[in-house]
């Protein structure tokens, strides 16, 4: 199928939808170059200079007078002829570039394959990775260490853990950040660093444990009353929970500090007696403490992915009823996947009170959890490789984009790659090849909704 | 195996065969949703190597009694017993390690996995699967078989309903309970699919059933029970059902003289 065009205009009743829906084809070509021309104006402000509240037309003025202009009216005079006049060209030039790659959605499997196809290069290949990955922080910058501390590495930790409720249990959670605060005000608690005196202080290590037996206690019993929800519903249930948890924090000033939080905390310590070590205000030590978490997380994962638990999680995501009468408990692997996803947030969450030596209400904001769902679904849900590489692009872009635009404008930019992405790959960068299946079969109008948009409450004749 | 019913005659009354040979025996059988009383007091009875059908109208609490003795829902009051123990309250999923497989109603089947993955995953109860149950499933429906790589959303209704049945045979039901297999398909696959499902049958698999089919179904059954608004209205051998004359009005649509 080398596809898009081509199937529109054979028979009648195709015409008369393509009258119907696509219609800005079908106006003359001024008009479409003026609609261009709108849309660079329209541009050059929104990239443009940010507006001041006692000089009104400033930002306008600027505008027209920098060369932002000129750069969008170039752009849109350059695609208007590109669109209009060599049409054809590119449309066979990209025709021939599908066929070489056998075809759009082949084209990840088909590197993949060649990449990892024999178990030695696989290996090989998986372990030459692992070496830069570990030598990388090495060779960048101070700044660029902290967003692979800070940043990177705490989403892709979310983003994995999220990955095991929506993209493999298929449950729509918008609260996931709310495990992320609990692992780290745990970690706060039990090193003391909390108004409340724990009934012993541990060494961060020790505190991850504990944090993952919290946040999968914290995880059953938000799960245990609302797993029978679906899509939607559980969406706003756990959006609820994440507003209890940041409400807590923030109010409960005499045991979690309130809006100041903790400062001070204890940061990671390692005493084997004859050997010792102490993080400090270095952020490479923690990349490979956040680096080794990830190692081993994902191969566990990977291993529960194939494995009786996987399948049922699958057999759940496309039918809870058939799942049941197949000898699938629903409730118990619902559970399963929740907990396993906020104990993979504690840790996170842990890593990241240590580093940063303090918590405060404001780290949890319930943006985060949004993002780290768009990092989910950018990468590709269900896909552990295309959720690492999709966070890690998505988390890395704003910061690329720091001294390129107008810092205020970044998420913009993130914002309309997105929809970009959404509209034209929704199913994300390194898709699972089941998600494909199902967002193509979507397309097809088979088995309607996909797995997020389910019915609530599962069971519905 | 002949066209037309097994030819069991009457046999024993309906109500006898549930004293001790019973597979599945319902007694009194009360369900509500919500404070509508949708089964008031069904008891019924499906002995080993049977066929036993539901027979009645919209609304007649057909698949409400199927669901419960599938565990789907807990009855208020009343007993699910299988082979003489009760197993109301256990959850659909336990139900069936105790050998009662279910096909849906509506079917089912994981749209967006193969007919392959379906039918592994109606394994899934069994932690080391019979490569043989595979073999069964296919030697019973050939069309899966030969489209065992397609994804099942794109299977027609009928495929899609064998798959059902199929997936649900390779848990290795006793019993195996049926959710209007013949509903939205062509006469022609009704006929096939209850042709297969006397195969599975003679193969020693029992099952009870729910169709609003009522000729198609009395003609594979042995028994049959009619419900009426929550109730067991009528209960009698298949053939004398078939040929009972309020039967044949109300469900066969023909005009009482």
């Amino acid at each position: 199928m080398s596809g898009v065009p081509a199937t529109a205009a054979r028979t009648p009743l195709s015409a008369a939808a393509r009258l119907r829906k696509g219609k800005w084809y079908e106006q003359p070509r001024w008009r479409r170059l003026g609609a261009l021309l709108a849309l660079a104006v329209l541009m050059a402000q929104v990239t443009g200079e940010q507006g001041v509240r006692n000089d009104l037309f400033h930002a306008l003025e600027q505008n027209f007078k920098g060369g932002g202009v000129g750069v969008w009216v170039g752009i849109a005079v350059a695609v208007w002829l590109i669109r209009e006049f060599f049409d054809d060209a590119v449309a066979r030039g990209v025709s021939r570039l599908r066929e070489r790659a056998g075809g759009p959605a082949r084209t990840v499997r088909a590197t993949s394959g060649r990449l990892f196809g024999r178990r030695g290069y696989r290996w090989g290949a998986l372990g030459a990775l692992l070496l830069v990955l570990i030598v990388l922080p090495l060779t960048v910058t101070t700044f660029w260490q902290q967003v692979l501390v800070d940043q990177i590495g705490v989403y892709v930790m979310l983003a994995v853990g999220l990955n095991v409720v929506i993209g493999w249990a298929g449950m729509l959670d918008l609260g996931f950040i709310a495990f992320f605060a609990i692992g780290a005000y745990s970690s706060a608690y039990w090193t003391g660093g909390l108004p409340v005196e724990p009934p012993v202080e541990l060494n961060n290590f020790l505190v991850i444990p504990v944090a993952v037996v919290t946040c999968l206690v914290a995880g059953v019993l938000l799960g245990a009353p609302t797993l029978r929800l679906r899509g939607d519903y559980l969406a706003i249930v756990t959006l609820g929970f994440h507003e209890i948890v940041y409400l807590v924090a923030k109010n409960y000033a005499e045991f979690t500090g309130g809006t100041r939080g903790a400062n001070g905390l204890d940061r990671f310590s390692l005493d084997l007696g004859f050997w010792s070590y102490d993080w400090t205000l270095d952020p490479v030590p923690y990349y490979w403490i956040q680096l080794g978490f990830v190692v081993v997380i994902i191969v566990l994962f990977l291993r529960l992915e194939h494995s009786r638990v996987g399948r049922a999680w699958t057999a759940i995501r496309e039918d809870e009823v058939a799942a049941a009468a197949t000898g699938v408990n629903t409730v118990r692997f619902k559970l399963l996947a929740f907990a396993i996803g906020a104990s993979t947030s504690g840790v996170a969450g842990v890593i990241y009170a240590s580093k940063q030596a303090f918590v405060n209400p404001e780290q949890f904001v319930v943006l985060f959890s949004i993002l780290a769902l768009s990092y989910v679904v950018f990468g590709g849900m269900g896909s552990v490789p295309g959720v690492l590489v999709g966070t890690a692009f998505l988390v890395w872009l704003p910061q690329f984009l720091r001294d390129r635009v107008d810092p205020q404008d970044r998420y913009m930019y993130l914002g309309a790659l997105l929809v970009i992405m959404m509209i034209y790959r929704p199913q994300g960068l390194l898709p699972s090849r089941r998600r494909q299946r199902e967002l193509r079969m979507a397309g097809e109008g088979v088995s309607g909704a996909d797995a997020l948009g389910a019915r609530p409450g599962g069971e519905r004749g | 195996m002949s066209g037309v019913g097994l030819e069991k005659d009457t046999g024993p009354a309906p109500e006898a065969a549930g004293a001790a040979g019973a597979l599945l025996e319902l007694r009194d059988l009360h369900v509500c949703y919500g404070a509508i009383e949708a089964l008031k007091g069904i008891s019924l009875t499906v002995a080993e190597g049977e066929v036993v059908a539901l027979l009645g109208a919209n609304g007649a609490g057909k698949s409400t009694t199927l669901k419960a003795a599938s565990g789907m829902l807990a009855p208020r009051t009343g007993e699910v017993l299988l082979r003489g123990e009760r197993v109301d309250g256990i959850k659909s999923h336990e139900l069936v390690h105790f050998g009662i497989g279910h096909v849906p109603e509506g079917r089912r089947v994981f749209a967006r996995m193969s007919v392959l993955e379906n039918l592994r995953m109606g394994a899934y109860r069994l932690r080391r699967p019979d490569p043989d149950d595979l073999d069964r499933v296919f030697s019973l429906f050939p069309v899966l078989a030969r489209r065992r790589k397609q994804v099942s959303g794109t299977l027609s209704g009928g495929e899609q309903q064998m798959l059902a049945i199929g997936r649900a045979l390779m848990g290795k039901p006793e019993l195996l309970l049926l959710d209007e297999p013949s509903m939205g398909l062509a006469p022609l696959i009704v006929r096939q699919i209850f042709e297969i499902l006397k195969e599975i049958n003679a193969q020693g698999t029992t099952l009870l059933l729910v169709e609003q089919n009522a000729s198609q179904a009395l003609r594979l059954a042995d028994r049959g029970y009619v419900l009426e608004t929550g109730t067991v209205v009528m209960a009698d051998a298949a053939p004398a059902l078939l040929s009972d004359p309020r039967i044949r009005a109300a469900y066969l649509g023909e005009v009482p003289e």
